[in-house]
């Protein structure tokens, strides 16, 4: 075996092209604008010279012979007939010249201070402090700019101003750029590095083009239309615009044409290398197409989010990927992910033959790829790919031995990467293990949609097959979905029993009690076996069935949300139920005891376990929720309403004060604002009221009531919202105002301050509301999009911003958080070194260790 | 005893150990017990210690970025019924970490020393001497007098008496801010003559519009004041901000006194205190949104902020375009401006940080990408 030997890029150096190197680098001299001749063969010396590099099959290219795909591309260059400025070095151009004598060159300033400016500038360089060298250099050059008399051969000096676009002005009268050139030639070096820029890379002359690099035909690909017509690249049509007009000003020089043609062919070329190198500059009018869409050039190439930096060199693609629609599945486990199986024949891992599994792999070879679970490709030693087909399989067969590499279909337990996009932390991405399904949606359990965000109402997910031996370890060890189940962000879990499960395990433990067969049947029902189902008495309470789940040493003690203490004794539940509190996501005190005791493949067991012994136990007693559940009793409909009006006479005494005059106004506010803060307050404390009134007059057998106290789903507000009263609606924390002088609509009076002109819905969802009330219900619904909607890219930019400016940030082995640069912003991370998501919450629970220390 | 707590100086944080001491009084521990729990501590605080290579930043970015997608917009937020208004939010978190020169809602918490906060009377009078008051707020009327080429000003005598102005102190605060201009007592109030020699409607009227902002006491930017009893203290909530000033008034209870600017308390206070109000202020947005994101990250963030003893935002002119990789740089926003400054000083790109790598198409330099083996080859060893 030879081990490929990779070459590491150790450094990038960035720095201007001199017209030496351009012509240095380039293959081709670029004269005629014809890109192809009569039979379609790229001209040489046009734009399409095949010494640049070849974009059509079959061709080599004349430079490094090779093919398509293969050769690079090699730069070209044109001479200008006339010398223009590079657009995106005029501010240096510019500083040029206004800090050196236009006679002799030199800086404006007496040779000592330049050398002690240069040695100040040098000093800063060495100790890396960039922005205290930025900011000499730039009140240096500021102090040279007013300087009006050359000290060196007392020249008078003329001010230099800039016309936009492009071109400079001394005391008014145009310079060209052949005299610009001429001037920054005198520049010495040491000149030009007290301004502040590196001789060596970077030479004023040279921001004064007279020869042109072409780029090479391979970043500018025409395309063949279906109708066999070539459509050039916008980045050709533009070179060909140059090399037309350069042509032309070349034959104007030499037929000797009038000095006004030759400057308006000068300007023209200025303008066409200025829309080369951008086209969205200020004040020059935009290249545009034959259609009117303007031309992408090199600039627009580079910029934004669909530019080369952040759409092609931040951003790959990939193969071995797969997306497609996400459905659940309560049955899988929680690392487990549904692979359809036709995914499962695309995607492949690739499987070395050696003496254990080759005849393993012999069995998938002849399957083929047609057949499940079979193999596609067989690469051979000298990394030759073949295909498996009924045409090669036999040969293969033959061939293989140990060292050969099988690309095989997934299987179950393989190793995958699932993720969900908006990617906004590292919950977002995971390893699973495949599990092979029919059906053509990736299934996954319900409980690890909170860490993926994602829901079934048409979310696709992104499926990635790591292929290398180590790339599988890492993700299996570090990203694994019991590894992740605990945030960095906060310590708590993420991951937890949701919905119906919650529910279930409230059921169960709160009040039911089972035969025994009923009781082994629902522990088996939900894949559970445990030895201590043998000692079940006739009757079986739900709580000693949860504590099956529970091992014998486990003990906690913990409250529910509703106060009352849970306590487990050596893996008993003596006391207490299963709520939201104790198994919930973001909450469950019982998950993280586990998960800290006994680690990770534990408790995802445990969560796996309670999740679907929750679910078997609704499918055992049935559990629904209907209309009728918000019905209330004649009697609290009655107490409600008297509620009601009681509010609505209060917020009338409020408004007849206010209207008398005699409101007293709030420190700090007016009396309009107090008004409204008090009324405000009184509205919003008689929905609470009834909520209140409502829930403690219900049927505690109600399925929504008991949905809302354990947890899973909704809370008691929402079941006062339908049977009783919805409630105040504000938009922006205020009641409704509107956008109608005096009134929020044009039922109501001017000046109307009652609830109901303002946005108080008197009546719940089941009554049914009022024209009115569902208007206002409607713009509070409206509100709520926008927010979203306004919300989204600009947590999304913050969030970019953070990661970009925090991505380099890592713990060094010294424990000390350090830069890219080493520089060091913390000596211990957080001040103790403590990770978030593998303590407590980021701290040493001291009194949990003192509670186990006194308890033995 | 303490000795048991000296030998375990080194293996625990200072704040567990202070906890372990108070807890174990508590619970009455025997020392063979406290050893168990400093021992069984040791073993918990090992096993949580965070490990070489993580990618911290970006974790602390993305408990960030995630919350702020649950956060709201809504800016105004009033807590309670009568409050200053303050941003909250979204909003407020992306100014914090933007360094904005000036909050959009600045406000500040001034606290008195204890012999100022006797009464509500003498409260309510410090509150006055903070707002800031112009001329314009204790007048009626501003009136050009053409005839006499001046300006008269009508002062209001109750807000005079309720204040407790003295006429002459309004004068000698007009003469000191207005240049070149006599002011002499009238009747109804004061009146204003310039001292030029060529007076014309124009200038009386820049005379008159430049008196109306005459401070005439308080505080400048200092535009609200509210007293207010906070846990049996006397709090005088402001909106605007004016850290100096206020910390110079002798009535003020420094250490207790803050802004919601940072920008202010760096230059006041210095570097550490804008760190630690960076952190106060996100925990309370934090809180105040109903989230939790650990105290960690939050600190973090701020420690990148002050790093280099001025606030750096987490923006393009920030942290971001501070950093030393070019690519690094052009790859987050404006790449061709640092494309072109790279060029003219032949930057070299020493491919440390991450995004470069991901360029190229190399292993980036944290987690499991962080770890090099080398190892030396013996000269003259067998093959």
């Amino acid at each position: 075996m030879t081990e490929e030997v990779t070459k590491k890029v150790d450094s990038i150096r960035f720095s201007m092209l001199s017209p030496q190197v351009v012509k240095k680098i380039s293959v081709a001299k670029i004269v005629t604008p014809e890109l192809y001749d009569r039979e379609g063969y790229p001209v040489d010396g046009g734009l399409m010279d095949i010494r640049m590099g070849v974009i059509d099959p079959g061709l080599r290219c004349k430079t490094c012979g090779a093919r398509l795909k293969e050769c690079p591309g090699h730069f070209g260059y044109m001479e200008l007939a006339r010398p223009v400025l590079h657009i995106k070095y005029l501010d240096e151009i510019l500083q040029f010249l206004k800090t050196t004598c236009n006679t002799c060159g030199r800086v404006l300033v007496e040779e000592e201070k330049v050398k002690r400016h240069l040695r100040n500038v040098n000093m800063a360089e060495r100790e890396r402090r960039y922005r205290v060298k930025r900011r000499m250099i730039s009140a240096f050059v500021n102090s040279i700019k007013i300087i009006k008399k050359c000290p060196h051969c007392n020249a008078k000096q003329k001010k230099i101003a800039l016309e936009k676009p492009s071109t400079i002005l001394e005391d008014g009268k145009r310079i060209t750029p052949i005299q610009i050139k001429s001037r920054l030639e005198k520049i010495s070096d040491e000149d030009v590095a007290a301004l502040g820029i590196n001789p060596k890379f970077a030479r004023p002359e040279w921001m004064i083009l007279d020869i042109l690099a072409v780029p090479p035909v391979t970043i500018r690909p025409s395309i063949t239309l279906e109708s066999g017509e070539r459509s050039e690249d916008d980045l050709t049509h533009k070179l060909s615009d140059i090399v037309r007009i350069n042509q032309r000003l070349f034959e104007n020089i030499n037929a000797g044409a009038p000095e006004i043609i030759i400057e308006d062919l000068w300007d023209l070329l200025q303008y066409h290398i200025t829309t080369l190198f951008d086209n969205e500059i200020a004040q020059v009018p935009v290249a545009r197409h034959r259609s009117g869409q303007p031309l992408k050039t090199l600039s627009e190439r580079i910029k934004s989010k669909e530019g080369r930096f952040r759409h092609n060199l931040a951003g790959k693609r990939v193969n071995f990927s797969a997306r497609t629609v996400i459905s659940g599945d309560p049955k899988i486990a929680f690392n487990e992910v549904g692979v359809p199986k036709i995914i499962a024949m695309e995607l492949t891992i690739p499987e070395k033959a050696t003496e254990w599994n080759i005849e393993w792999l012999k069995e998938l070879i002849v399957k083929g790829s047609k057949v499940y679970p079979g193999a596609n490709y067989v690469i051979r030693p000298d990394g030759k790919k073949k295909k498996i087909t009924d045409e090669t399989r036999d040969q293969l067969l033959e061939e293989l031995q140990p060292g050969y590499i099988v690309e095989r279909h997934l299987i179950d337990k393989d190793i995958c990467i699932f993720n969900r996009q908006p990617t906004l932390h590292r919950m977002s991405i995971m390893c699973h293990k495949v599990r092979i399904l029919p059906g053509r949606s990736f299934r996954l359990n319900p409980a690890v949609c909170t860490p993926y965000n994602a829901d079934f109402d048409g979310d696709e997910m992104n499926l990635h097959i790591p292929q290398t031996e180590e790339a599988r370890a890492e993700a299996e060890i570090l990203m694994s979905v019991q590894k992740q189940i605990i945030s960095p962000k906060n310590g708590l879990n993420i991951v937890g029993s949701v919905e119906d499960a919650i529910s279930g395990l409230y059921l169960l433990t709160k009040r039911l009690t089972l035969n025994k067969e009923e009781a082994i049947q629902l522990l088996i029902g939900s894949g559970i076996y445990d030895e201590r189902m043998k000692d079940f008495k006739e009757k079986v309470s739900g709580k000693d069935i949860f504590s099956v789940l529970l091992r014998e040493d486990f003990n906690f003690v913990g409250t529910a949300k509703d106060g009352s203490s849970v306590i487990i004794k050596k893996g008993q539940l003596k006391e207490g139920f299963i709520d939201q509190a104790l198994v919930g996501e973001e909450k469950g005190q019982i998950i993280r005891e586990i998960y800290s005791k006994y680690g990770d493949e534990v408790g995802l067991d445990f969560l796996g376990k309670i999740f679907r012994l929750g679910i078997e136990t609704l499918l055992k007693t049935g559990f629904t929720t209907g209309i009728s559940d918000s019905d209330v009793l004649p009697k609290v409909q009655e107490k409600n309403q008297e509620l009601i009006t009681q509010a609505k006479k209060e917020v009338d005494e409020l408004i007849a004060q206010y209207k008398a005059g005699k409101l007293e106004p709030l420190p700090g506010n007016t009396v309009d604002e107090t008004l409204e803060l008090k009324i405000s307050e009184i509205l919003n404390k008689v929905r609470n009221d009834i909520s209140k009134q409502v829930g403690s007059n219900i049927n505690e057998d109600n399925h929504s009531i008991i949905m809302a106290i354990c947890g899973a789903k909704g809370n008691l507000l929402n079941v006062a919202m339908m049977s009783a009263c919805v409630g105040q609606q504000a938009i922006g924390g205020r009641r409704i105002k509107g956008n109608y002088s005096g009134r929020a609509l044009s039922m109501f009076k001017k000046g109307d301050l009652g609830p109901e002109a303002h946005g108080f819905i008197a009546r719940g969802y089941k009554q049914g509301m009022s024209p009115s009330e569902y208007f206002f219900s409607a713009m509070t619904g409206r509100d709520a999009l926008m927010d979203t909607a306004l919300r989204t890219p600009k947590s999304g930019y913050l969030y970019r911003r953070l990661s970009n400016a925090l991505q380099d940030l890592r713990i060094e082995y010294d424990s000390t958080v350090r830069d890219a640069e080493k520089s060091i912003i913390q000596f211990k991370y957080g001040e103790d070194g403590v990770d978030v998501s593998k303590s407590d919450g980021g701290k040493i629970n001291v009194k949990k260790i003192i509670r186990q220390i006194k308890g033995k | 005893m303490s000795d048991i707590f000296e030998k375990y100086k080194d293996k625990l944080p200072g704040a567990v150990l202070e906890e372990i001491k108070t807890e174990s009084k508590l619970n009455e521990l025997t020392p063979a017990e406290i050893t168990k729990v400093l021992d069984e501590s040791v073993k918990e605080y090992d096993s949580a210690l965070i490990a070489p290579g993580e990618a911290i930043g970006i974790i602390t970015a993305e408990s960030f970025g995630e919350a702020g997608t649950q956060m709201t917009l809504n800016v105004f937020h009033f807590a309670g019924v009568a409050e200053i208004q303050v941003t909250r939010g979204l909003p407020r978190l992306i100014e914090l970490f933007d360094a904005r020169k000036e909050p959009s809602t600045p406000s500040m918490e001034v606290y008195l020393k204890p012999e100022f906060t006797t009464n509500e009377k003498t409260i309510r009078r410090v509150a006055s001497f903070i707002k800031e008051m112009k001329l314009e707020e204790i007048s009626l009327e501003f009136a050009l007098n053409i005839m006499k080429q001046s300006v008269d000003v009508d002062l209001d005598e109750e807000k005079l008496k309720l204040y407790g102005f003295k006429k002459e102190e309004i004068i000698e605060k007009i003469t000191k801010g207005l240049k070149n201009v006599t002011v002499k007592e009238t009747k109804k109030g004061i009146t204003i003559t310039s001292n030029s020699e060529e007076t014309n409607l124009s200038l009386l009227y820049k005379i008159k519009e430049a008196a109306k902002l005459i401070l005439i006491r308080g505080v400048p930017k200092i535009v609200q004041v509210l007293p207010k009893k906070e846990d049996n203290k006397y709090v005088i909530l402001c909106a605007g901000s004016n850290l100096k000033e206020v910390l110079a008034m002798k009535e003020v209870e420094a250490k207790l006194t803050m802004t919601n600017n940072i920008f202010e308390i760096s230059n006041t206070l210095g570097i550490e205190a804008a760190r630690q109000a960076i952190i106060n202020e996100a925990l309370a947005v934090i809180e105040n949104q109903g989230l939790d994101i650990n105290i960690r990250h939050v600190m973090f963030l701020a420690d990148i902020m002050t790093q280099t003893g001025v606030v750096r935002g987490i923006t393009r002119g920030g942290i971001s375009g501070e950093k030393e990789s070019v690519l690094a740089r052009a790859s987050f926003e404006t790449p061709i401006n640092h494309l072109i400054d790279a060029s003219l000083v032949g930057e070299l790109d020493q491919l440390k940080s991450v995004i470069e790598n991901v360029i190229i198409n190399q292993p980036i330099p944290l987690g499991t990408g962080l770890p090099n083996l080398i190892s030396k080859m013996k000269k003259g060893a067998k093959k």
